[in-house]
């Protein structure tokens, strides 16, 4: 049969949810041949966190389409090549490039444009809007060598691009023409909570205010700005973020119905006036007569869309315009009535000033929830949205749920409040009822099965914590085992298990899962009670009944990767190493046939030794004077530095040093996750010590401790824990840090979520580390001198012990055979492990013989 | 497959069934509880376990799932009452008893996730 021509307009994220949609369905992919016009250089990104790019998520991960989803579908995806004409009698359109394409089937995604006010100078050089990475690029190139910045526009985007100007150093300002910010969110209080926070960041506000003029220089460059209040600012940058108006230009001059104020006019199910023409997201008027600006309805315009085109049905008549984020650290929410606009609504308001935090709940005549806003605190968000969409009665009286959490007490609501038609997660629309049914009707046992089953909470994941209650509660009722516990051997948390471990002073496994636990253990538990006897000072890891409970990277002091090789990491702490050392590195290399490649934490990673050559790899490291890196173990992995004072021309302490100093103090240190720590020689942290768990970043006066950061998945920059402390006062805090989160995390939780979920968060901790609130200081700061004085280099003691090296043979009965299945091709002048779909023709020779032997890899 | 024995001595000798005969592969005390080892039989790479309890299992060594051989490499422990290792490479726990794995029925390639078993017996 032929196929039939399906062209989308635009690839932002309601064309790529347009594209998962339809291509979802049954058929789809069998009976259309899909274009996409794209108008961007790149596919489909997610442009709710695009301000992230500028913290240094890339545009790789922002990114919502796979290579594979538009290869496995046979998209043709024109990037860059917009449509500019359509010609409706002939069923064409017409792109930029001149092309000319048929379609049966046409869907304008086009979105949306900035708005930028109409003032004179408003395209002199140092100009720029906010919608693209394009455009972040070239504020991010601007703001490199300026010194003030203004956003024109106090919306949710514009507080954004604030955050990031002020993140690059700028003085910054925000005009806003509303008397408020974010004006159409939330209402008088609540702008004026969240202006006082903003303002605490150092950013000014001025609302109320019109940017009359900008001013420019002899060389066309941005110098000043005129606003209607009077006000003359100076500036090198202005960023328009004063709205948008959607892209409906194409359909008005192929001759589609727009609306009065712009937007495709569409109905229920995203028809325009044309029969073969669809319109969805930002660029159409919906049905009700509004233009959502928010991805959540644009989501659901893209689903109601592709079941049109498929013969199914969906419709979108109007959407929730609901919002919760975080702005420049300032949690704001709005939902359902947020200005008291129903007739007969009343407010209940709750505000502390001082805390910057404003509630306002918006109550109907009959008692139900309408809306409200949400400022400084809006924990309370995920559960109230749900019961005001829903227009049930509240379950408790509103003070109570606008009290914080702690003095509402056992009155805080949660899941269980919600009836079964409340949406939980409106990015992927699934109600309260459709998670209770993922449990009692398709079996799910968890929270993640949950997740996979029904998408919910893999949008924005503003909804998981509302999610994982209503889930837990679920599978309670279901008789399924609540897991508080580590897992179905132990009761306990990990917390737990080290205080009886602690206290009773047990140091093997089988006494603990005896005496406190059942059955056997498994994968999860044995790893954390081998964790918690080793940082409670239990000597060598791999010794007696230790050495079953080690994963397979600790018991073989490696890391296992992909083929069943493991890689071999020395450590070169701070990341300082002589060209001697360098040279040891690489001749070992070399010799084994090993591929290499530098790490983030300044050291180098060796890979594709089988488990037979690690002791003679380690042999050779540990006679040239290296020991252990520990990157197999939750443990301790590097301290990064820059170079510090020594060499640097801005350097105002010898980081290099006390980097060194650190890790040779805490190498080996077994916790709860691993830890990655970082110094800094001076304020301009090359060291990037506020991504780690602990980073240092040298003052004038003498060391910043900052705790509690992260990179990986979910980024967090750490807190600044104490200031200006001098080396042993430091050291000291550290040691307290890292042995009261030792102590009490849990089971792979890193100091970043361990911080936020501890009750009290930092101001508790430096009551703890700094004050000594619970009095256990002494004990902690004598575990670790235990543990500086008791390390030793595990690969030292097991090469010196002849029955510690048993386990590193191929097989137990041919100890002298490699394993052949470990098999390498080249690649790039090394090698990677072959997959198995590639002959074994053009093998690397892994057997290397001795040092002398020269290895080719082509 | 599994073989209750009465603490066998270190020096006894651990055997598998191949080919209707039995094949040599190790002295008992060279198996740590709660560990595995590998053995070539017959070409084949079998993961033999001993659990806490002292008795013996004999499984495939390739991962279903990874196709790395790294069985051996596994934590030994139970899941209900079920002995089981779990592969040190993406986590799937397969019963020491059966070689079936209890987390996905499937392999990523289609074929079932199972791993073939030996009979393992300890002789003095």
């Amino acid at each position: 049969m032929v196929k039939k021509d399906l062209v989308l307009v635009g690839h932002g994220m309601v064309g790529q949810r347009f594209l998962e949609e339809f291509l979802a369905q049954r058929d789809a992919s069998r009976d259309w041949r899909v274009t996409v016009l794209a108008e961007e250089p790149r596919p489909a990104y997610d442009r709710v966190r695009l301000t992230s790019w500028f913290s240094g998520t890339s545009a790789q991960e922002l990114s919502l389409c796979a290579d594979s989803f538009v290869d496995e579908h046979g998209i043709d995806l024109r990037l860059g090549d917009p449509a500019v004409a359509v010609d409706r009698e002939r069923r064409t359109v017409t792109t930029r490039s001149g092309r000319v394409v048929g379609y049966d089937a046409l869907v304008l995604a086009t979105g949306s444009y900035p708005f930028v006010p109409p003032v004179p100078g408003r395209d002199a050089h140092g100009c720029h809007v906010y919608r693209t990475l394009e455009d972040l690029a070239a504020i991010k190139e601007a703001a490199a060598t300026a010194r003030v910045g203004t956003v024109v526009g106090g919306g949710l985007l514009g507080l954004e691009a604030a955050g990031a100007l002020r993140a690059m150093g700028l003085e910054t300002h925000v005009v806003e023409f509303a008397p408020r910010l974010m004006a159409l969110q939330v209402d008088d209080g609540g702008g004026a909570a969240l202006r006082r926070r903003i303002e605490e960041l150092g950013v000014v506000v001025h609302t109320g205010a019109g940017t009359q003029s900008i001013g420019t220089g002899w060389d066309g460059r941005v110098r000043t700005m005129s606003l209607s209040d009077g006000a003359e600012l100076a500036v090198d940058l202005v960023v328009f973020s004063a709205g948008v108006r959607p892209r409906d230009q194409l359909a008005r001059e192929c001759g589609l119905v727009v609306g009065e104020r712009g937007g495709i006019t569409v109905d229920e199910r995203c028809r325009t006036s044309d029969p073969h023409i669809l319109a969805i997201g930002e660029c159409a008027q919906a049905a009700d007569g509004r233009v959502y600006g928010l991805v959540g309805p644009g989501y659901a315009m893209a689903e109601a869309a592709a079941l049109q085109l498929t013969g199914g049905s969906g419709e979108f008549t109007g959407g929730d315009t609901s919002t919760k984020l975080k702005l420049l650290g300032v949690d704001v929410a709005s939902f359902g009535d947020a200005h008291s606009t129903t007739p007969g609504a009343l407010d209940v308001v709750y505000t502390d000033t001082r805390a910057g935090v404003y509630k306002k709940l918006v109550i109907g005549e009959d008692g139900a929830l309408l809306g409200g806003v949400l400022v400084g605190d809006a924990e309370a968000y995920s559960v109230l949205r749900p019961l005001a969409v829903s227009r049930r009665p509240l379950p408790a009286p509103p003070e109570q749920l606008l009290l914080p959490a702690s003095a509402a007490g056992s009155g805080a609501v949660g899941g269980s409040a919600l009836p079964d038609e409340a949406l939980v997660c409106s990015c992927h629309n699934v109600s309260k009822a459709a998670l209770r049914a993922a449990v009692s009707e398709h079996g799910c046992t968890s929270v993640r099965e949950v997740k996979a089953c029904t998408k919910a909470g893999t949008g924005c994941g503003s909804c998981v914590k509302l999610l994982g209650g209503i889930v837990e509660d679920e599978l309670a009722a279901a008789g399924v085992e609540s897991a508080r516990g580590l897992c179905e051997h132990f009761t306990h948390t990990r917390a737990e298990l080290y205080e009886i471990v602690r206290v009773k002073g047990i140091t093997s496994f089988s006494r603990l899962v005896d005496e406190h636990g059942s059955g056997e253990g498994c994968d999860i538990c044995k790893p954390v009670v081998a964790s918690i006897l080793a940082s409670l000072g239990n000597g060598y890891v791999l010794d007696g009944e230790q050495a079953a409970l080690q994963d397979t990277n600790d018991h073989h002091l490696a890391n296992l990767q992909r083929n069943g090789s493991y890689s071999v990491v020395p450590r070169i702490p701070g990341g300082e190493i002589t060209p001697d050392g360098l040279i040891t590195i690489g001749e070992i290399a070399r010799d084994f046939g090993l591929y290499t490649k530098i790490t983030g934490g300044q050291r180098i990673d060796m890979f594709g030794a089988r488990v037979d050559q690690l002791p003679r790899i380690w042999q050779r490291l540990v006679d040239a004077g290296f020991e252990s890196g520990h990157a197999y173990g939750k443990a301790l992995r590097t301290v990064k530095s820059c170079v510090g004072q020594a060499w640097c021309r801005y350097g105002v302490q010898d980081s290099v040093a006390l980097a060194i100093e650190l890790e040779l103090r805490y190498r080996g240190l077994r916790s709860p996750h691993k830890l990655k720590a970082a110094v800094s020689g001076c304020a301009r942290e090359c060291a990037e010590a506020q991504s780690k768990d602990f980073g240092v970043i040298a003052t004038a006066e003498g060391w910043n401790l900052y705790v509690g950061g992260n990179g990986g998945m979910t980024p967090r920059h750490a807190d600044l824990l104490a200031t200006d402390l001098d080396r042993e006062t430091l050291i000291r805090t550290i040691d307290r840090f890292l042995m009261f989160y030792i102590r009490t995390a849990d089971r792979l939780e890193r100091t970043a979520p361990w911080i936020e979920r501890l009750e009290g968060g930092l101001d508790h901790l430096r009551e703890v580390v700094l004050d000594d609130s619970l009095g256990i200081c002494a004990d902690l700061e004598e575990l670790m001198a235990r543990h500086v004085e008791t390390y030793q280099d595990e690969w030292a003691a097991t090469l010196a012990n002849p029955e510690r090296l048993r386990r590193f043979v191929s097989f137990v009965n041919a100890p002298g055979t490699p394993d052949p299945t470990v098999r390498f091709v080249p690649e790039r002048d090394q090698m990677r492990p072959a997959r198995p779909e590639e002959d074994a023709e053009h093998r690397v020779p892994a057997l290397i013989a001795g040092p002398e032997l020269e290895v080719h890899t082509r | 497959m599994t073989v209750d024995t009465q603490v066998p001595a270190a020096t006894a000798v651990v055997e598998i069934a191949h080919d209707e005969r039995w094949t040599a592969v190790c002295r008992y005390g060279e198996l740590v509880p709660g560990r595995g080892v590998t053995a070539l039989v017959g070409g084949e790479q079998v993961a033999v376990f001993r659990d806490r309890a002292g008795a013996l299992y004999a499984v495939a060594n390739t991962d279903p799932f990874s196709h790395a051989s790294v069985i051996s490499r596994g934590i030994v422990g139970s899941r209900g009452d079920t002995p089981v290792v779990v592969s040190p490479m993406y986590k799937q726990a397969f019963d020491l008893r059966t070689g079936k794995c209890l987390d996905e029925p499937t392999a990523p390639d289609g074929s079932a996730a199972r791993l073939s078993v030996w009979p393992v017996r300890v002789t003095a």
